[in-house]
């Protein structure tokens, strides 16, 4: 009864005709931004925090607006991913192996509700474990230490083998060419360059929204000056838009399970939601088997991977607000809005100051319905996007691609570079190589490696520590089966994939 | 229809990009994660400076975490020389690593600093559960067998948080440093993270990155590295008083571009002593734990210039540079 009160403490605090047009609003320019490449959540709450002040909005109002708009470029991520090929963030990449497959089939309109009603329902089920556990989950940050951190980005790629369907050596090789350019920078544990040639502007590192943007976005357009604009893969067919009952019905199971291991990932301070929702495609396409015919556009292909980055996204709100560990890119930009709000997130924040908690908590729920109602409307808009013929929209997707990778670091040479990757990412596709894992490597090379040399500092360098804890032991174990299993259950699935379809 | 629709598209895309340039408002530049000690100099100073009105519009704060502040440093020299709208946060920690040549080659003279205004003091944290009562039994516990203990702090190895152990354990007569494990993590939320969840025995790292948690009862300050007690935390002995005379504060100040002209620098170091000045500044304190210390301008960076001389031969004492 507690929690109720505590609920309608929040709704209290949260709910007023005002918010509630905050929250449109944000749901609305969220989705927008979630959409177009580049410009991922982090982007969209960090370029809008300063619009809070301008606009003079109390704490309350603000935290609305912005869990709104977080929300709102969580959904928004999947739109370019489904239509276009092109993933609008990096958690909606997963989103791309099945979203886009569907969408060619036809089925635009079909993969954009389901995937709308997979967010809704990873966000909501995240919102309520948020709410009914987040002071206990706190306590799962603590049991994870580098061999454990190590063994789960482990995991991540010991599964990478099951992606490509049909050659696990080029799946290997396209994370490899990842983990080798995620070694490109500053070298996190002596500050020294690497691998940066002394070009001052590779001591960043190489940021994965211009691998994402060069290796999607830019190749698509080379793809398209080859064949003279003739026979793009851009242009989708188009149809009807209603709900598919019998998908979202089809894929329930497949979305509670997302959910959880999405919710589980976002916890974990550091892993966020991309390997979250890249952690519950996988397990639901190896739940699936090679009949699931992951990859050619299965309604189970969407539904998985949009519940679990957007359960990720609620899970990660747990470590920020219990101990003020931010578990994701997004939720270090909303800490820090806390923060500019006097707001200290840690663990006293739920008995110090209940109201921001709880509003926070049901800002999100009032966002997430929100989001649920506007789904169906706003997939009309987006699907008419496919009738503006490809010499026009693959223009327009470029200059937003250079606009929107320019405004990250306003930096020339990340644009040079964007291209760069954009050549790499025709020459893979040529030799029909995915481009999915190079991006994970990227993305989650670099803590992996901080992982394994905080691991070995700690233990002396005695490599037995990586297998010291129950935890750790379990995830190794979990990362060898997802290596090994696909081998041996290659031959045995391979009879039953004859007769389906 | 369509057309329509994707030119508003496109609209807004340069309209959200615009405001990201940030043409007008300030920008203040955090080069660690939210959650430490210069992400709260940043949002701070960011507020209270609009708050009182020097600067006209909000200060944005972007956070670039990495390599301890080096890739924001780098990013500063690189590419925002003469960047006059930009402050950047800026602690004992910048000037330990610049003094320790650890953002690979650069030098403090490629900045200039505007000023510090509040002292955050160093402190020494275990577990709540932890065996180590007091300072003396962590450092005996090191000397007996310099493995069973690990220190996380926030910063790189061989930065301001590595150092403060060292210095406690030099003044011990502890001389073998390079067998003191450290690890330095993102920040000092995740320092204290790995410290209660046992992985580490030790944080070390500023006051205010630790008063969530002490209040929380999740973890133990054995010792605070300045000369008194601090107001507010009395019942937290000093490093001193335990017979380790080792005084380590982390002063919270800004660093701006090389190339602005100096009327621009003499404007920043102006708006900071109004910060200092305002009450808002001095609640910031006492709710964070923050001792007053202010010195802006040219007095700072003449401050600024003999620390880094005075880290840079300690740090060859200690054999942490050549």
């Amino acid at each position: 009864m507690e929690m109720l009160a505590n609920l309608s403490l929040g709704f209290s605090v949260a709910l007023s005709p005002f918010t509630l047009a905050l929250a449109v609003a944000g749901c609305f320019l969220g989705t927008i931004i979630g959409a177009l490449p580049g410009l991922g959540p982090s982007n969209g709450v960090a370029i809008l925090i300063p619009l809070t002040f301008t606009m003079g909005l109390d704490a309350t109002s603000a935290l609305v607006l912005m869990t709104a708009v977080y929300y709102g470029a969580m959904y928004g991520g999947r739109i370019s991913s489904i239509l276009l090929n092109i993933p609008g963030d990096e958690p909606a990449l997963m989103t791309t192996l099945d979203g886009y497959p569907m969408a060619k089939q036809g089925r635009a309109g079909d993969a954009l509700v389901l995937s709308g009603v997979a967010s809704f329902v990873g966000a909501f089920l995240a919102t309520i474990g948020l709410m009914l556990l987040a002071p206990m989950l706190a306590r799962v940050a603590y049991l994870f230490g580098p061999a454990e951190y190590f063994a789960l980005y482990l995991l991540a790629f010991c599964t990478l083998g099951g992606m490509a369907s049909n050659n696990q050596a080029k799946a290997a090789l396209a994370s490899c060419i990842g983990l080798g350019i995620a070694m490109i920078g500053v070298d996190s544990s002596s500050g020294l360059p690497r691998l940066t040639g002394g070009n001052l502007h590779l001591y960043d590192g190489i940021d994965f929204l211009v691998a994402i943007v060069g290796l999607f976005a830019i190749a698509e357009v080379f793809f398209f000056i080859e064949s003279h604009g003739k026979g793009s893969s851009i242009g989708v067919k188009l149809d009807k838009v209603r709900i598919p009952w019998k998908d979202i019905m089809a894929t329930k199971w497949t979305m509670l399970r997302a959910s959880f291991v999405g919710f589980i990932a976002g916890i974990l301070p550091g892993a966020g939601a991309s390997l979250g929702s890249f952690l519950a495609y996988m397990s639901e396409k190896s739940i699936a088997g090679e009949k699931g015919g992951f990859g050619t556009g299965v309604a189970k292909g969407v539904a998985a991977p949009e519940a679990g980055n957007n359960s990720a996204a609620g899970g990660a709100l747990v470590p920020m607000l219990t101990l003020g560990v931010p578990g994701s890119g997004t939720t270090a930009v909303l800490l820090a809005l806390l923060m500019t709000l006097n707001i200290t997130p840690g663990p006293t924040l739920f008995t110090e100051r209940p109201e921001v908690v709880w509003g926070l908590i049901a800002s999100l729920l009032i966002a997430n319905v929100v989001l649920l109602l506007m789904n169906v409307p706003m997939v009309k808009i987006f699907v008419k996007i496919l009738m503006v013929p490809a010499w026009v929209l693959l223009p327009g997707v470029t200059m937003i691609s250079f606009v929107g990778i320019y405004s990250l670091s306003g930096s020339y040479f990340d644009l040079l570079l964007m291209v760069g990757f954009g050549v790499l990412g025709y020459i893979l596709r040529k030799l029909e190589i995915p481009t999915v894992p190079v991006i994970l490597g990227i993305l989650l090379g670099g803590n992996m490696e901080d992982a394994l040399r905080r691991a070995m500092v700690l233990s002396d360098g005695d490599a037995m520590f990586l297998f010291s804890t129950p935890i750790a032991i379990g995830l190794w174990i979990a990362a060898i089966a997802g290596f090994v299993a696909p081998m041996f259950l290659r031959g045995v699935l391979k009879k039953p994939q004859a007769v389906t379809d | 229809m369509t057309k329509r629709f994707f030119k508003a598209l496109m609209t807004g895309a340069v309209l959200s990009v615009g405001v990201t340039g940030g043409a007008y408002a300030a920008e203040c530049i955090a080069p660690a994660n939210p959650g430490g000690g210069w992400d709260f100099t940043c949002r701070q100073i960011g507020k209270i400076m609009y708050d009182i009105g020097v600067v006209d519009q909000p200060v944005q704060v972007t956070n670039m975490a990495g390599a301890g502040g080096g890739l924001a440093y780098n990013h500063v020299v690189a590419e925002r020389g003469s960047d006059e709208d930009l402050i950047v946060a800026a602690s004992t920690a910048t000037s330990t690593r610049l003094a320790q040549n650890a953002y690979a080659g650069m030098t403090a003279d490629q900045v200039r600093f505007v000023g510090a205004i509040g002292a955050d003091p160093g402190v020494i944290v275990v577990a709540a559960d932890s065996p180590y009562q007091s300072l003396n039994d962590l450092v005996d516990a090191i000397k007996a067998d310099p493995g069973s203990v690990a220190f996380a702090g926030g910063s790189a190895v061989g930065g301001f948080d590595h150092i403060k152990p060292l210095m406690i354990l030099q003044r011990a007569g502890f001389t073998d440093i390079k067998k003191v494990k450290y690890i330095g993590v993102d920040g000092g939320a995740d320092a204290i993270t790995q410290t209660v969840g046992g992985f580490t025995q030790a944080m070390t790292g500023d006051m205010s990155e630790v008063v969530g948690f002490l209040k929380a009862g999740e973890v133990r300050v054995i010792a605070v590295l300045t000369e008194e007690r601090i107001p507010g935390f009395e019942d937290i002995p000093t490093a001193k008083e335990q017979g380790l005379d080792v005084v380590a504060v982390n002063w919270r100040g800004l660093y701006v571009p090389k190339d602005i002209p100096d009327a621009k620098f003499d404007e920043w170091a102006g708006k900071l002593q109004q910060v200092a000045d305002s009450d808002e500044w001095k609640e910031a304190m006492v709710a964070n734990g923050l001792a007053p210390f202010t010195k802006v301008g040219g007095d700072f960076q003449s401050y600024v210039d003999g620390l880094v001389a005075e880290i840079n031969t300690m740090s060859k004492e200690l054999g942490v540079i050549q």
